[in-house]
Order: structure tokens, then C-alpha cells, then sequence
């Protein structure tokens, strides 16, 4: 008799009656989150922040691949391009930002100490998060006087293209890291309400360093082609 | 009963405006978009219907087009500017907001949760962010209907340098291409946010026991498909807002030096016209695949439950759809053959194009010969679907011509390229949409739709649309030059028929699509009750506990996954399948033999 059927060998393999636990290598649902309250922080979240943050930082990359590319061939295109030197102030803004990274893994280790309840309740975890944060905004207040800088040179958004892409990276960036420090104050609100999950803020220190590498690599950029 | 788990999920919602309005269910969102697609689609068909009757009768006064533009169509006759803004507004309308919304964001929205087995989307805020950031966007666009001089005319690549210098290059121009490049960069932070959760749905929300290789082809289709959307709407939304500052702040990205525009000399330098398109297409190109990836695993997915056994190849079938995105981002130059591109270039982006038809070349092998001997049910849906693949091919036969440069040249600027698209990418999809819609009505709706009317409706809908696309391929061998909004060369009095025929072809077909309409809410209302599963189909959306699915799709319990998606044709204690969440043996027909 003629069959029909793809023979299931797969199933045959598997044993379909199997417990569930093994069956197939199913997403996040095998990982139940833990009931137990440790302070109420969730210890294990489901994790789809941590691969969904990797699926962020991906098209954020691919934006600004996109504009290095627009640079690259902008740049080739004509004999307009004027050269100029970065503000000095961008350096002292690259140790900031590195700073802040620094604190935030002193933030996350005391978030952790706090969620596995190894420190006293007095504990403040929060602090290095303020920290953070304030290295944050001071990185962007520098960009802000870095853009002061150039325009009392007199190198506007459309003056060359070298300062239309120095504009448009930086304000770019500045953007995206306005984004990680509204990321900061939501995970510094929930640890204050006790609902912060370990996921959120690893989701957003991946952010928060990245937004660094980028920066780093900007840096580079503009400090190369400019 | 089913081994299930038990999900802690939120409290569904009471009021209207969190229920239906700003929702952040997933099925709610995919109805939203569905909802959008068809406005979107409807203005779409309207303005191809008025393209077309000026093209068949060029001075033919349309009663009240000047309601609809004063300056675009006095005394109701329309003008060449008004035409080219209608064509670049079908475009851009079509190709976004219908073809990248129905089959993706729709569907995948209402469907890639229940079929990946998760009670909702990883991240339900940003997912009802993106239908709504979408749906700004879909106003900015339409709002440039509004503006004094209309919306811009530069069609839906925006050339640069005359989309990037303002009013001086035409009506619309100004005002009008800011706001189409605001709305674009707009509707592309909505779909980074939607492609954010459909790849992180499939990876991290599926259900016990559902690997990878147990997605039904649907769900493939999507989760390839907004990893596209990832990469290629990444890329499109920066050069929209590098063509903004172009306008408005005065930088100069993609206008060349000593451009002379009316006897005007533009105020920039330097900057480079091929930037805009390299930019555009290496998110063009992709964005034909966002549009056909989605109908490709749909039409699969539909073909499988009526054909009652799988595909040949279920893996090649997705490795296929994989290679085709891929590919997709190494082809997108032969969009720029005639553009001034080095002749090297050409020919490496004639090589992968060429490439690029194996593995689309494999998918039809695969749907051919699983179709093949099989007792293929007939219903609306797998009409349609067979629709897909017949509209797929013949759109594709002329692809292997344009893929050449040496044709392309000559062809490029012909209507043989407008055949060759609509064919391929536009009406395959939206036979792709129609099969869905068909398929689907039922578990989204709880009413069965009128198959006899959905018949007629398909019928119609196929010869007409060979009627309107055919003889585009004919015109274009015979020289017919595409964007013109009037043919008066000599050579081209003789193709005036060919034009009015298409005209009253497109006008019945569009007409014919009421039927389709009437179908939808007539059935919404008073169709017959469905049944949990009226197709006899074995993935997931099938065994929710009730038609539509609850809140939170499967009632609190998880399903536990099995077996592969798709168990046709073998003994099962319910028929001739089995179902994903069956822990039953699976005994195929031969074993008794």
C-alpha cells in the first residue's frame, strides 16, 4: 500500500512520550521562574530581555554601520571634504563614559549582593546606579559643549560634510544614550519597588556598555576620517 | 489529557481603550494591523484606478477629482504632476504599509505566538508601540494629501538629487518628501520594534518540546522575515534622516555640486546622488523578500493542511527561504544597472541575482511536486495559494531576463520591470494575504467565511489580475516607457488599446475585490459559527481551548509539543492526523501493511 507520509523518524527517535523537560529544545518555558521571594527580586526571570537586548543592540550596530558607510562614500564622492581637529572635551568625555561603565558593574555586583540578600539591610544598591547615571548625563552635557565648541569655530551641520557627520553620529549617539539612562532610572525605580528582575538590568548594562563600544568606536571614526 | 504547564499571565484587560484600542495583545495588534492593510490597500487600489483611467484616456475629466485636488486636477482632468504623485503615493502606500503590514506584522502578529505555543509576545508594550508608531506614520503620509502642492512625486525610491532639494524640483517636493521620509523613518522604528519581538518570540517563548525544526513553515517565514526587517529597516531609517537634513538644515549628503535646477543654482556640494541609493536599496531589495517571505510561509502552511501530507522537503524548504534572505542583501545593485554603476559592479550583482533564483527555484520544485499526486482540497484558501505560486512563477520567469545587465538595459526603464514586480512581489503576496485570510478567518473570527463567495472571488480576482499584468510584460518588449503619465510618441498610438484594456481590467478587478469585502464583514457578523478546528489541521493555533483564542491563547496552560508541525496522512485517533500537542504513537498508514 502506498503511503502517504513522510515517515516521522524523528519521532520514532524521540519517544513522544517522553517527559516534557527534554523534549525538543523549547524556549524560555523550561526555565520556571522561581516562586521564592528574596526580597521579591526574581532571580529567575524569563530570559527573553537578554536575548532580545542582543536583537536591539543589532539594529542599533546596523544604523550606525549604515551611516559609517554613507561616511566612507561620502567622503570619496567629491574633493569638498575639510578636515578639522575633534574638541578635546570628547576625550574627557570617553573617560566619563568608560567611568560610568566601571560604576555600573559596581552597581550590578552590589544589586546582586542585595538580591542574594548577602548584605545588610541598610544596604543602599542603588547608590553606584546614581552614580551611573550622573556620569551619564555628564557625558551628554560634554557632547553638548562639544557641539558649542565646533559652532563658535563656525563648523555648523551643513557646513562640510565632515561636520554634517560629526553632528549626525554624535547627536545619534547622544540619542541612544539618552535611551540607557531612561533605561537606569527604570531599573533604579523598580529596585525601589522590589520588582526589579536580574534579566532587566543585565538587559540594560549590555546596553549601557555598548553604547560605550560604540562610542569608542565613533571616536575612532571621526577621529580618522575627520 | 495533554501533559501542560502551568503560565502565570496577566489579568486580562476590561476597559475599551486597553481592550481594543491601546492593546498589548498580540491578537488585537495583528487585527490592528490587519485593519490598517485594508484602509491602506483600499487607497492604494483607488489611486492605481485613477493612474490607470488617465493612462487608457488622458484627458478623460474624472467627475470630482478636483475635490480631491484643486491644483492637481483642475476642471477634474488631472495633471502629469498630479499623476507621478498618485503613482509614487500607490507605491510607497502599497509596497509599506499593505505588503510589509498584511502578511507580516498582521498574520505574524495574530499567529507566531499561538503557533510557537506562548501566551504572548516577550515584549507586549514595545508590540503595541509598533502598530501605533506605524500607524503615525501611515497619517504623516497620508497627510501630505493635505499640503498645499500634495504629496511629493519623486516615486517610492525618492531619487536623490531632485527628492533632496526641495520645492524647486517639482510640486510636493518640498513639503511633501519630508513628510514621506518622516513617515518612513517612522514606520521603520515601528517595525524594528515589531521584527524586535518576532525574533526573540522564536527564539525564546516556544513551548516545551517545540525545537526549531518543529515551526510550522508560517512561523519560518516570519522569523526570517523579521530578521530582514532588522537589518533593512535599520539601514533605511537613517538615510531618510540624512535625505531630511538635506532639505531642511542645508547639508548636503546626496546633491551634487553646480546643480542647476530651473535656472536655479542649488546651494550645495559635493555630495553623492548614487549614496541615496545604495542606501535605498540595500533596504529595497530586502524589503521585496519582507513582502514575499511571509506569503511564502503562508501559502505553505495552507497548502500542507489541504494537500493532507507535508512538504517533500520541510528543511530545504526553510534552508531555502534562509538563502533567499541572505541573498537578498547581495543582489540589491542590479536596481541600479542603468544608475551609472561600474560595469564590474554590475556583473557582481548579476551573479548572485542569477544565484538568487535557485533556492526561489527549489521552493516552487518543492511546492510542484508536493502538490503533485496529492488530493489537494479545494476551498478558497488553497485556491488562493495555488494563485500565490502561479503569479510567483510567471513573475519570476521575466526575472531571470532582468537579471542580466545587458537586458536589463534595454528593459529597465520599460513596463516589461512594472509587470515583472506586480507579478512577483505585489500580487503573489496578496494572493498570499487572500489564502491567510481565508485560512484563518475562522480561528480569528469564530465564523467560517462564505467559501461560494470566496470562490467567485477568487476566480475573478486571478484572471484579472493576468488581465492587468500580462500585457505590461508585452508593452515593455514593445518599447513602452514606464513613469510617463501620457503616451504621444508615434510609436506608442498603437499600445493605446493594450493601455485601456488593462484599465478596464484593473477596474473590474478592483471592482471584484467588494466581493471579497462584503465576504469579510458579512462573515464577521452572520457567517457560520466555526468549529476549534474546521480545516483538520495539526499546529498549534488549532488546539486553542476555544475559537477565537482566550486572552492569553491557550487558557492558562501551555500546550506541550510533540511531534513535527505537520502529521498528515497517518492513523490518528482523530482522523487522518495528528495533532502537535498529541502525546499519541505516530503509526503511519504503511506500518499495518
Amino acid at each position: 500500500m502506498a503511503t502517504t507520509v513522510q515517515p516521522p523518524k524523528i519521532e520514532e527517535r524521540r519517544r513522544p512520550n517522553r517527559p516534557s523537560t527534554d523534549s525538543g529544545n523549547g524556549g524560555g518555558r523550561n526555565s520556571v521562574p522561581a516562586e521564592g521571594n528574596l526580597r521579591a527580586v526574581k532571580e529567575h526571570a524569563p530570559p527573553p530581555a537578554s536575548t532580545g537586548i542582543w536583537v536591539g543592540l543589532a539594529a542599533i550596530g546596523m544604523t550606525f554601520l549604515a551611516l559609517t558607510s554613507a561616511l566612507v562614500v561620502r567622503k570619496g564622492s567629491a574633493l569638498d571634504w575639510r578636515h578639522f581637529t575633534l574638541p578635546s572635551i570628547l576625550y574627557f568625555n570617553t573617560l566619563l563614559l568608560l567611568a560610568s561603565s566601571v560604576t555600573l558593574e559596581v552597581a550590578r555586583r552590589q544589586v546582586a549582593g542585595f538580591m542574594g540578600g548577602s548584605r545588610g539591610k541598610d544596604a543602599n544598591p542603588a547608590r553606584w546606579l546614581y552614580v551611573t547615571l550622573a556620569f551619564g548625563l555628564m557625558f551628554v552635557a560634554g557632547q553638548y559643549i562639544a557641539w558649542r565648541q565646533l559652532s563658535a569655530q563656525g563648523l555648523y551641520l551643513a557646513t562640510n560634510p565632515s561636520s554634517s557627520f560629526f553632528y549626525v553620529l554624535t547627536a545619534a549617539h547622544a540619542l541612544h544614550v539618552f535611551g540607557g539612562l531612561g533605561g537606569l532610572i527604570r531599573v533604579i525605580h523598580k529596585l525601589k519597588q522590589l520588582t526589579l528582575r536580574r534579566s532587566t538590568l543585565d538587559a540594560t548594562s549590555r546596553y549601557w556598555h555598548f553604547m560605550d563600544v560604540l562610542w569608542i568606536y565613533l571616536l575612532w571614526l571621526l577621529w580618522a576620517k575627520l | 489529557m495533554h501533559d501542560m504547564s502551568h503560565v502565570a499571565h496577566h489579568a486580562p484587560p476590561t476597559s475599551f481603550i486597553r481592550k481594543h484600542v491601546f492593546s498589548i495583545d498580540h491578537k488585537v495588534i495583528g487585527k490592528q494591523y490587519y485593519g490598517l492593510a485594508l484602509a491602506a490597500v483600499l487607497i492604494g487600489m483607488f489611486l492605481s484606478w485613477l493612474m490607470r483611467i488617465h493612462l487608457g484616456w488622458t484627458n478623460f475629466a474624472i467627475p470630482g477629482l478636483h475635490w480631491l485636488s484643486a491644483n492637481g486636477a483642475p476642471g477634474d482632468v488631472m495633471t502629469p504632476e498630479y499623476y507621478l504623485q498618485l503613482m509614487t503615493m500607490h507605491g510607497t502606500i502599497m509596497v509599506f504599509f499593505v505588503l510589509t503590514t498584511a502578511p507580516f506584522a498582521a498574520f505574524g502578529n495574530y499567529f507566531l505566538p499561538i503557533q510557537v505555543g506562548a501566551e504572548d509576545m516577550p515584549f507586549p508594550h514595545f508590540n503595541m508601540m509598533s502598530f501605533w508608531v506605524t500607524f503615525v506614520a501611515f497619517l504623516v503620509m497620508v497627510a501630505s494629501f493635505f499640503t498645499a502642492d500634495g504629496p511629493t512625486l519623486g516615486g517610492w525610491t525618492q531619487y536623490a538629487p531632485l527628492s533632496a532639494v526641495g520645492a524647486v524640483s517639482g510640486p510636493g517636493q518640498g513639503m511633501g518628501v519630508v513628510l514621506w521620509a518622516a513617515s518612513i523613518a517612522i514606520f521603520c522604528v515601528g517595525q524594528l520594534f515589531g521584527s524586535l519581538n518576532f525574533i526573540t518570540t522564536t527564539l525564546d517563548m516556544r513551548t516545551k518540546g517545540m525545537s526549531l525544526w518543529r515551526l510550522p513553515l508560517s512561523t519560518w517565514g516570519w522569523f526570517i522575515t523579521s530578521i530582514m526587517g532588522l537589518t533593512a529597516f535599520a539601514v533605511l531609517m537613517p538615510a531618510c534622516i540624512l535625505l531630511i537634513l538635506d532639505h531642511v538644515a542645508g547639508t548636503s549628503f546626496f546633491v551634487a555640486s553646480n546643480l542647476v535646477l530651473n535656472d536655479q543654482l542649488q546651494p550645495h556640494s559635493g555630495g553623492s546622488t548614487l549614496l541615496w541609493q545604495h542606501l535605498f536599496w540595500f533596504f529595497g531589495h530586502p524589503e521585496v523578500y519582507i513582502a514575499i517571505l511571509p506569503a511564502m510561509g503562508i501559502v505553505s502552511h495552507v497548502l500542507v493542511a489541504n494537500m493532507r501530507r507535508p512538504m517533500l522537503s520541510h528543511r530545504v524548504l526553510v534552508y531555502s527561504m534562509g538563502a533567499l534572505a541572505v541573498l537578498s542583501y547581495m543582489v540589491y545593485g542590479h536596481h541600479m544597472f542603468v544608475s551609472g554603476m561600474n560595469p564590474i559592479s554590475s556583473i557582481a550583482f548579476s551573479f548572485p541575482t542569477l544565484i538568487i533564483t535557485i533556492p526561489s527555484t527549489i521552493i516552487v520544485l518543492i511546492w510542484l511536486g508536493s502538490l503533485y499526486g496529492s488530493r489537494l482540497r479545494i476551498n478558497t484558501a488553497s485556491l488562493f495559494a495555488l494563485g500565490m505560486i502561479s503569479m510567483f512563477i510567471s513573475g519570476g520567469v521575466s526575472g531571470f531576463f532582468l537579471a542580466q545587465p545587458s537586458l536589463d538595459i534595454m528593459l529597465h526603464a520599460t513596463y516589461f520591470v512594472v509587470g515583472h514586480f506586480h507579478l512577483v512581489m505585489a500580487v503573489a503576496a496578496i494572493f498570499g494575504i487572500f489564502s491567510g485570510t481565508y485560512f484563518w478567518f475562522p480561528k480569528m473570527y469564530g465564523r467560517m467565511m462564505n467559501e461560494t463567495i470566496g470562490k467567485i472571488h477568487f476566480w475573478l480576482t486571478f484572471v484579472g489580475a493576468y488581465c492587468i499584468f500580462m500585457p505590461f510584460h508585452y508593452l515593455g518588449l514593445a518599447g513602452n516607457i514606464r513613469r510617463y503619465q501620457a503616451f504621444v510618441d508615434d510609436y506608442l498610438q498603437p499600445l493605446i488599446p493594450v493601455h485601456r484594456f488593462i484599465t478596464v481590467a484593473a477596474l473590474a478587478t478592483g471592482a471584484a475585490q467588494l466581493l471579497f469585502l462584503y465576504n469579510l464583514i458579512h462573515s464577521r457578523f452572520w457567517g457560520e459559527p466555526a468549529p476549534d478546528n474546521p480545516w483538520e489541521a495539526t499546529s498549534l493555533e488549532w488546539s486553542t481551548p476555544t475559537t477565537p483564542p482566550p486572552y492569553d491563547n491557550f487558557g492558562g496552560k501551555l500546550p506541550v509539543v510533540y511531534h513535527d508541525p505537520y502529521q498528515y496522512g497517518i492513523e490518528g485517533s482523530t482522523g487522518d492526523y495528528v495533532m502537535q500537542t498529541s502525546p499519541e504513537q505516530i503509526k503511519t498508514v504503511g506500518d499495518e501493511a
